[in-house]
């Protein structure tokens, strides 16, 4: 086990640096750091000085009355960007104080980064809705319809990652701490893939395939596979689970850098106004998307064999190991499967979202809110908690601010946990 | 690349405030999870609650002026509200089972530290800026020390070298207090209910308040980290308490060996010490250009992805840690 | 049935089996002085009836049997009575105290305190700490006093002084200072038992002491609980060996079904046609076997 690991290990080790390493000269004509710099209001912000350094370079560019601004970089590679706050508008300022200076690893010719403002003394400290324009639209809209709409709209993008989370742990009975990473590793992935060229609509099914076979199948076979032949105890694994969480975390943002990032396109989508409410038309091909998925999924484990395999694993694996089902093989699946819609659930948030290194983590509780509320190791618990939990969350804004939204979903959870432990859907033996 | 500066660096670091906090909220962390089996995530937010507490009654004007309290009004009921908090956290959930109650307790400690970040109580506790500034004059007020600390392989301020003074004094005061219960009938029964809580129970022993005092414990001495965090950098922000800090405090108290009197102690200083040492060498090597595809602000995530690999190879390879007996694991770990 | 003229009765054994010699041998039968007295007691898990009790008495001083088939409710019972599991309904009293709904830890203190099938040895715990823990009233054990080496290290004298008596007793006693892990399958049924005792119960009640022990332990166990009775200690054991039923119970009550069906001493109880066919179905022309298929012992078909 301990030369596994260790070769493991130094792949990484090679992996990561030979990753960081490459951010080399890739192209001779140069790239360039653009932008957009947004009021909350939605107008542009102008006059706000970028700077730019690193590679032997520095440069500044001035945001135009347009609010775009635009740094032409030598190669690609890792810069240093600073924000001249001084420069910013009276009234207005940095979401995220740590955007006034951050490194940027500078991949695409144009690589784009957000900016994000807000209105003086707001800020942003939990993971927020979905592509609705909740906040930022006034007038004929209707504030509840609204909320209920995004709520599901999150509701089904939580509940993407929820099943996976379930299904893993069902099935081996792990508290997988880590599966927030798989949505952040699903949504970079798409990243590398779009910054290299591709269309996002292209990309993003190819992430979601590499995801699942290297961050699903892959942790498994090399991770979690040894550990259970070496009879590891489940709280061992939660508690490596959550040391895996940390390092992949940290990985992502030694690649990446710690600013947000948008995919090339479908960025800043208006609105459509449909009766009281306004719905991006990605949310809703998103979320239509997902909603076949998740369909696609539970039919898979109601009608095929592998999948009442998987229900019988989770069920319980001792017995069906003895009448002759694969145990080791169902739990490949799983984690393939709950790895690939993770990934999708990544993607999901980063289009109606952003991308950034600590995705994951942010909704990891929201995720085990679901899980808890639907019932730990049901399949339609899972499903039925994440839309709860996203109502919920959306709708609790209209009492708290919205910078506490998950405080909504722990509460639930907390309170689920007190009141009914096995969660709406569970068995009763399961939890005390 | 100075080896001298890295050497002195690791060593303050090892034993200076930043492990003297930590070691505070492991060795809590040892009572509740190391002997008695509690899966407490959510030990950050007891750190949280010392912190506040001292900072609210001591640095804010809201509740009565400017002055503030004094310094040891506001250590007393921070220990009280370290109870109060175990008493809120543990009556409803000690029943659960141990993945339960992780979740719980570390969706308890993100609830709390959100509602406190929020604008909402901006006014008295700070919103996302916190308490900053004057919080640990009373204690400096008593500073013996009479100048900076510059020795070879160590160098603090006066300030830190008398927390540091302090804090290790605590952390013998509190490790002396939880070794007279850990060898006690009472220690028994808690070493007992984290084996197996049914036996327990059949031989006439109340479980609940058992496990409810070793909450209370750890709570309180998981509220000292905090204070003397408050104390120490005189300024106390939500974004600090998160659950990464409980996350340390694991790998920490794991490291050393959980249910050991040393293993926090162990465990913390040389946590640091190999944090601080590998750092700064990093930190060296990029700047003097022995690393070029490296950035120095690439040194603060390496540091993490060592204590993220590091608890993994803990629970992996020696769950037991440094001092600890593998035939007493509190872990199911093999 | 006659008493095995190879042994003679030890005091315990005479007194209880005059006593119980009088009593009528039917389900629910009231005992001359009962410990324990249940009424009405009914446990269901879902659908399934699991305990269906309507009167039982445990007579103080003997050693009573619950036998019965697999899932005649046996383990369910005793679990509601010491507190381990709560009744959809029933009341029960001990030494003529209402104790239905009490807390397990309760019981235990009240003077009731039970074994566990599945062996509850504190493995990573020492022999005589495992011990030590049974004993009750140590005033260590309260967090105020424990700070304080003074106040309790003088109980904790006498209590490893008992303790180690109880090992010798039980032939444990070169164990003392291994960790529990460390013994075998039977010795660890032999600390629980005497870890039970450690607690001074008035009653004890032992579930499946004979489960998963080599037959060479046997004897010796059996020996150690009609011991348990001469000093005075009730017992009630669930076991599913009739051999061990037959050798040392005073009194046997049959369970099937959740339902009390059969009491009365060994011998007539073995040959209750009611009890053979709970056992058997309708096929009762099986010899006995120390898997407790058959009833009688002396090879013949059952005969009522």
């Amino acid at each position: 086990m301990l030369k596994r690991v260790i070769i493991a290990a130094g792949a990484v080790l090679i992996g990561l640096l030979a990753g960081v390493a490459l951010s080399g000269p890739a192209s001779a004509d140069g790239n360039a750091l653009v932008g957009t710099l947004t009021a909350p209001d939605g107008s542009p912000v102008s006059d706000v000085k970028i700077s730019v350094s690193g590679n032997g370079f520095s440069g500044s560019a001035t945001t135009g009355p347009d609010g775009t601004f635009r740094v032409d970089l030598p190669k690609s590679g890792s810069y240093q960007v600073d924000v001249d706050v001084t420069s910013l508008p009276p009234g207005v300022a940095l979401a995220r104080p740590e955007d006034q200076s951050r490194s940027v690893l500078v991949l695409a010719k144009e690589q784009k980064i957000l900016v994000k403002l807000v209105a003086e003394g707001g800020s942003t400290g939990d993971a927020s809705g979905t592509g609705g324009a909740a906040e930022a639209d006034s007038g004929r809209s209707s504030p509840i319809l609204q909320l209920i709409i995004d709520g599901l709209g999150f509701g089904i993008l939580i509940a993407l990652g929820a099943l996976g989370l379930n299904l893993i742990f069902g099935t081996t009975g792990l508290t997988n701490f880590a599966h927030g990473e798989l949505l952040t590793l699903g949504a970079f992935t798409a990243i590398v893939l779009n910054e290299l060229g591709l269309n996002i609509i292209i990309a993003a099914p190819i992430a979601v395939i590499i995801a699942a076979a290297l961050f699903g199948w892959g942790q498994n076979k090399v991770l979690w596979r040894p550990l259970r032949r070496r009879r590891t105890g489940l709280i061992a694994a939660m508690i490596v689970s959550i040391g895996l969480a940390i390092t992949l975390r940290y990985v992502v943002l030694l690649l990446f850098g710690g600013s947000p990032r948008s995919y090339q396109q479908f960025a800043g989508q208006e609105g459509w106004h449909i009766g009281a409410v306004s719905v991006t038309p990605k949310a809703i091909i998103l979320a239509a998307i997902a909603v076949v998925v998740i369909a696609l999924t539970v039919t898979w484990l109601q009608r095929s064999r592998i999948g009442k395999a998987t229900r019988a694993v989770s069920d319980n694996p001792a017995l069906a190991s003895a009448t002759g089902i694969d145990v080791e093989r169902v739990i490949s699946v799983v984690w393939t499967l709950g790895a690939g819609l993770a990934a999708f659930a990544g993607i999901y948030l980063g289009l109606t979202q952003d991308v950034s290194w600590n995705m994951g983590q942010r909704i990891l509780l929201v995720l085990f809110a679901s899980v808890t509320l639907g019932g730990l190791g049901t399949i339609y618990g899972a499903i039925v908690g994440a839309l709860i939990v996203g109502l919920f969350v959306q709708l609790t804004t209209l009492i708290i601010p919205t910078e506490m939204k998950t405080v909504g979903a722990l509460f639930l959870m907390i309170v689920i946990l007190l009141v009914r432990p096995q969660g709406i859907l569970g068995r009763r033996e399961r939890v005390g | 690349m100075d080896v001298g500066f890295v050497i002195t660096q690791s060593l303050t670091q090892a034993i200076g405030v930043i492990a003297i906090i930590y070691c505070l909220a492991a060795v809590g962390l040892n009572v509740q999870f190391g002997y008695a089996g509690l899966l407490n995530f959510g030990q950050v937010a007891f750190a949280a609650v010392g912190a506040y507490m001292v900072g609210v009654l001591v640095a804010t004007p809201w509740l009565k002026g400017d002055p503030g309290y004094p310094l040891w009004l506001a250590v007393i009921l921070a220990i009280a509200g370290a109870v109060v908090l175990a008493l809120i956290l543990g009556i409803p959930t000690l029943r659960l089972r141990a993945d339960y109650l992780a979740i719980v307790t570390i969706a308890t400690s993100e609830l709390l530290r959100l509602v406190v970040r929020s604008i909402a109580f901006r006014d008295v506790l700070g919103g996302a800026n916190g308490i900053n500034g004057k919080i640990g004059d009373g204690f400096h007020e008593y500073n013996p020390f009479p100048a900076n600390f510059d020795v070879p392989f160590f160098t603090f301020n006066r300030q830190d070298l008398w927390v540091v003074v302090v804090g290790w004094s605590l952390v013998a005061l509190f490790s002396v207090l939880v070794w007279l219960l850990v060898r006690s009938p009472w220690g028994r029964v808690i070493k007992g209910i984290r084996e197996d809580e049914t036996a327990v129970v059949s031989l006439g022993k109340n479980v609940f308040v058992y496990k409810m005092q070793a909450l209370v414990i750890g709570g309180v001495i998981g509220a000292f980290a905090g204070i003397v965090w408050a104390v120490a950098k005189q300024s106390v922000q939500p974004d600090s308490f998160v659950p990464d800090v409980t996350f340390f405090t694991y790998t920490i108290l794991l490291l050393g060996g959980a249910a050991r009197i040393f293993g926090p102690i162990v465990g913390a200083v040389i946590f640091w010490f190999l944090l601080a040492g590998v750092g700064e060498t990093l930190g060296q090597m990029i700047q003097a250009g022995w690393i070029d595809f490296l950035r120095p602000t690439d040194v603060g995530p390496i540091r993490f992805i060592i204590v993220g690999l590091g608890l993994m190879m803990l629970m992996i390879f020696r769950p037991q840690g440094i001092f600890g007996d593998k035939r007493e694991l509190a872990l199911d770990a093999r | 049935m006659p008493a095995d003229p190879s042994t003679t009765l030890a005091p315990g054994a005479r007194a209880a089996q005059a006593v119980l010699a009088s009593v009528p041998q039917q389900p629910g039968a009231p005992k001359p002085d009962p410990m324990l007295v249940a009424d009405d007691v009914r446990r269901a898990f879902g659908g399934l009836v699991a305990v269906d009790v309507a009167h039982l008495e445990v007579q103080r001083g003997a050693i009573t049997a619950l036998i019965g088939p697999n899932g005649a409710g046996k383990t369910t019972l005793f679990n509601l009575l010491t507190g381990f599991d709560t009744p959809d309904s029933g009341r029960w009293t001990f030494n003529g105290q209402q104790v239905s709904g009490l807390a397990p830890y309760r019981m235990a203190r009240k003077g009731v305190v039970r074994t566990f099938q599945l062996t509850k040895a504190l493995s990573r715990m020492t022999v005589l700490d495992n011990m030590r823990l049974g004993a009750r009233g140590q005033s260590g054990e309260r967090l105020l006093p424990a700070f304080f080496q003074f106040a309790w290290s003088g109980q904790e004298r006498t209590v490893t002084a008992r303790a180690m008596e109880l090992l010798d007793r039980f032939n444990l006693a070169a164990k003392a200072d291994d960790f529990a892990g460390s013994l075998s399958g039977g010795q660890r049924k032999l600390l629980e038992m005497a870890r039970a005792l450690m607690c001074e119960p008035e009653l004890i009640m032992l579930d499946e002491p004979m489960a998963g022990v080599n037959p060479a332990l046997t004897q010796s166990l059996l020996g150690h609980i009609k011991g348990i009775r001469e000093s005075g200690t009730t017992v009630v054991f669930v076991e599913h060996d009739m051999d061990m039923v037959h050798d040392i119970s005073d009194w046997v009550v049959v369970m099937a079904q959740g339902q009390v069906i059969a009491e009365g001493p060994p011998s007539a109880v073995m040959r209750d046609r009611v009890v053979i066919d709970a056992y058997l179905g309708s096929h009762h022309d099986r010899a006995l076997t120390a898997t407790g298929e058959g009833l009688t012992k002396d090879g013949s078909g059952g005969q009522a």
